[in-house]
């Protein structure tokens, strides 16, 4: 390939090439629409500060990518096992009367270990559906957040918080964590700064997470973890169990899935039950693929670069789009560009993999 | 593909009933959960019958739309979604010109096929670029084609597109209203012919036009085109070999899916009489889908009598789920999310056996 330096020794080309052209053109798109917002007056500050608490809040459930897609079994289209264990962790936690950060760190270490659980199983049927997992994958989450349905309608909580208040059946479809810990991490150290509140705690706990997936990543688990993603027969040849390592991937999506929502409801203030997780994967997978991961390789800095991108995008294209439009437009946005991006994915012809 | 049971001790009538039952255990399992439904169901054998006529009417064309890609080796077209929102978009432009009964039937019928064709010749070209992920591709671009839809008909309907009618568009004057009322054409297909025997009432022309797409259907695959959509389905390679445009076969096939299934969504909603603008095409893809496996389909495998058969069980579940989980849990929205985890359950596991047969054949 041709490259060309110019004077100022930038290798633009080069720098195309590895920014890619969906992350140039989104990053000009929210550039503009930026611009835009500040002529019509909108507070910007206020606009950075929930980009800050999205990205937060968003991000590790797209970090849940990383172990899937490097352990090759793809974007882990059946995250949402994860997230129904991360929701069962935290009416848990509310059903034991906990409240603040006791409650948020009980339901973060429960939901990894039922997500753990749930993953062993998930990742032994991944390895008997080698080359469709996207596919089983989706309709695994979609009946089993179906079959959850059922449980939030007969599960044995006595909880006022959860039930509804005059009779009525099972849960109700979304619990407010008010007086539970909504915000605890979002809160914590927070500051103000020009006008934008930094979600400190929020940031730091995401941090720490990224930093143990990069430690991991570069432990003897990861690298085999690793190997067995990047070339399954290679790794086969040299010895490497597969299966084993394809399953310690999908143990490890599926735990951060459930994290990944106990931190996305404290921020978001709600648990949402019955149907909502049923779309969730999707835009988790857009996210890191909107950073640009393939179906074949992603790495900590896309994921974070993806969320990032993707929920700035939708913060300020709503306020915008309700000044100059009309008011669900950002909703559509989000779902032509999630998906668009998840169809531009799955056909490069880099990530080919025609199964034939 | 027929393979023979080995040689063992049993007998060969036994051999086969084993063989018949592993085969058809999807359709036995949920012939036992039906009767099992309906016995706790409890409800009036003339009603049952009723509502299963109405919606086996209502339904079999979009679950038949799907055995063409089948075939061709494409896996289950969940891009059928673009093919109702081709219907659709035919049905919300008749109604807009006031054209009722058969005429604006068929009106609708031919104003959807270049849509159809078109939705169809682009979902061909996405698949030829994602081969072997066909399925997971047509599910995304069902969902990516909703957004679009969502974008002309909620924000360009009234603003760029010139549309004049109060009671089709919100108060705003912008974007179409989520329900439109279809009275022009309700019962349009239904009433032409309908007959009541014993009670019961079928709509002969709904049946008819079922009866002809099968015979159709059966004819194409007698045809040179569905030769070569079967020899594309059975393996790629050696259709390419042996001089047949695979990509082109295979871009046929989606086309004729999705103008089957835009005609399948027309059907439905003469029946239905009101268009939920923003829903009525959502779960196209994956209800028709699981209707085609529960009737013992794989993603390589598809029958006109499946489709038939599959619709029948499909829909007898979804009459009696409530009630009978009303009877058995005490609770009716049990047996709601209960059918719903069924349809998606059944897709689920049909795919998941499939790939694991996969493999199992490869190593």
């Amino acid at each position: 390939m041709e490259q060309r330096r110019t004077q100022f020794g930038l290798n633009i080309p080069a720098l195309v090439q590895s920014a890619g052209y969906p992350r140039l053109i989104i990053t000009a798109f929210l550039l503009a629409l930026m611009v835009y917002a500040a002529v019509l007056g909108l507070p910007i500050g206020q606009l950075v500060s929930s980009i800050l608490v999205r990205f937060g809040m968003n991000a590790i459930l797209v970090l849940a990518m990383i172990p899937s897609i490097q352990s090759g079994t793809g974007p882990n289209f059946g995250i949402s096992l994860g997230i129904v264990c991360g929701l069962v962790a935290a009416t848990l936690s509310i059903e034991l009367d906990l409240v603040g950060l006791t409650a948020f760190f009980f339901a973060v270490a429960v939901s990894a270990i039922l997500g753990s659980l749930v993953g062993y199983v998930y990742g032994l049927l991944l390895n008997r559906v080698k080359g469709q997992e996207m596919t089983v994958g989706t309709y695994t989450g979609f009946s089993i957040v179906s079959l959850m349905c059922v449980f939030w309608l007969m599960a044995p909580y006595k909880s006022p918080e959860m039930i509804w208040p005059y009779g009525g059946e099972g849960l109700r479809v979304t619990i407010t964590l008010q007086n539970r810990f909504d915000k605890v991490l979002n809160e914590l150290l927070a500051f103000d700064i020009v006008g934008v509140r930094v979600p400190t705690g929020l940031l730091i706990f995401l941090a720490i997470c990224c930093a143990l997936m990069w430690v991991f990543l570069r432990t003897k688990t990861g690298m085999a973890m690793l190997a067995v993603g990047s070339n399954p027969r290679f790794a086969a040849s040299s010895g490497i169990n597969v299966d084993k390592f394809r399953l310690v991937g999908t143990v490890l999506s599926t735990a951060l899935g459930a994290v990944g929502i106990v931190v996305y409801a404290q921020s978001y203030g709600f648990l949402q039950l019955y149907t909502a997780p049923l779309y969730m994967p999707f835009f988790a997978v857009a996210s890191i693929l909107i950073g640009g991961a393939s179906i074949k390789h992603a790495t900590i800095v896309q994921a974070l670069v993806g969320t990032f991108l993707f929920q700035a995008l939708l913060v300020v294209a709503l306020p915008v789009a309700n000044e100059a439009i009309a008011n669900n437009l950002s909703e559509v946005i989000r779902i032509i560009l999630s998906n668009g991006m998840i169809l531009y994915a799955l056909t490069r012809k880099e990530a080919g993999g025609d199964l034939g | 593909m027929k393979t023979l049971v080995p040689e063992s001790v049993r007998s060969k009538a036994e051999a086969s009933l084993a063989r018949f039952l592993i085969r058809n255990a999807v359709p036995i399992l949920f012939t036992v959960l039906c009767l099992v439904g309906s016995y706790y169901a409890r409800l009036p054998l003339k009603f049952l019958l009723n509502d299963i006529i109405v919606r086996m009417a209502r339904n079999s064309f979009l679950v038949i739309s799907l055995i063409i890609p089948v075939l061709a080796g494409l896996g289950l077209n969940f891009g059928i979604v673009l093919g109702a929102m081709a219907g659709q978009i035919a049905v919300i432009t008749v109604t807009y010109w006031e054209i009722g009964g058969i005429a604006g039937f068929l009106l609708s019928m031919l104003l959807a096929l270049p849509y159809a064709i078109l939705f169809g010749w682009l979902t061909g070209i996405l698949f030829n670029r994602a081969k072997g992920k066909e399925m997971i591709a047509g599910l995304i671009l069902g969902f990516f084609a909703n957004g679009l839809y969502q974008l002309v008909f909620l924000f360009l309907v009234g603003t760029i597109i010139p549309f004049r009618n109060e009671y089709m568009l919100l108060s705003t004057g912008i974007g179409l209203r989520n329900t439109v009322n279809l009275k022009g054409i309700h019962y349009a297909l239904d009433n032409l012919l309908k007959v009541g025997v014993m009670g019961l009432n079928i709509p002969v022309a709904t049946f008819a036009s079922i009866v002809l797409l099968c015979l159709a259907i059966r004819f194409l695959f007698k045809t040179k085109l569905g030769q070569e959509f079967r020899s594309v389905g059975q393996n790629r390679y050696v259709a390419e070999v042996s001089g047949i445009n695979v990509d082109r076969v295979r871009i046929i096939a989606v086309i004729f899916s999705t103008v089957l299934a835009a005609w399948g969504q027309l059907i439905f909603l003469q029946n239905i009489g009101t268009l939920n603008t923003y829903g009525s095409h959502v779960q196209v893809g994956t209800f028709a889908v699981a209707a085609l496996l529960i009737g013992g389909a794989t993603v390589s495998r598809a029958t006109v009598g499946q489709a038939l058969l599959g619709t029948f069980l499909f829909h007898l579940l979804f009459i009696i789920s409530p009630l009978a989980g009303k009877n058995m849990m005490g609770s009716a929205q049990v047996g709601e999310y209960f059918r719903v985890f069924v349809a998606y359950g059944v897709i689920g596991v049909a795919l998941a056996l499939h790939a694991w047969q996969n493999i199992t054949k490869k190593s």
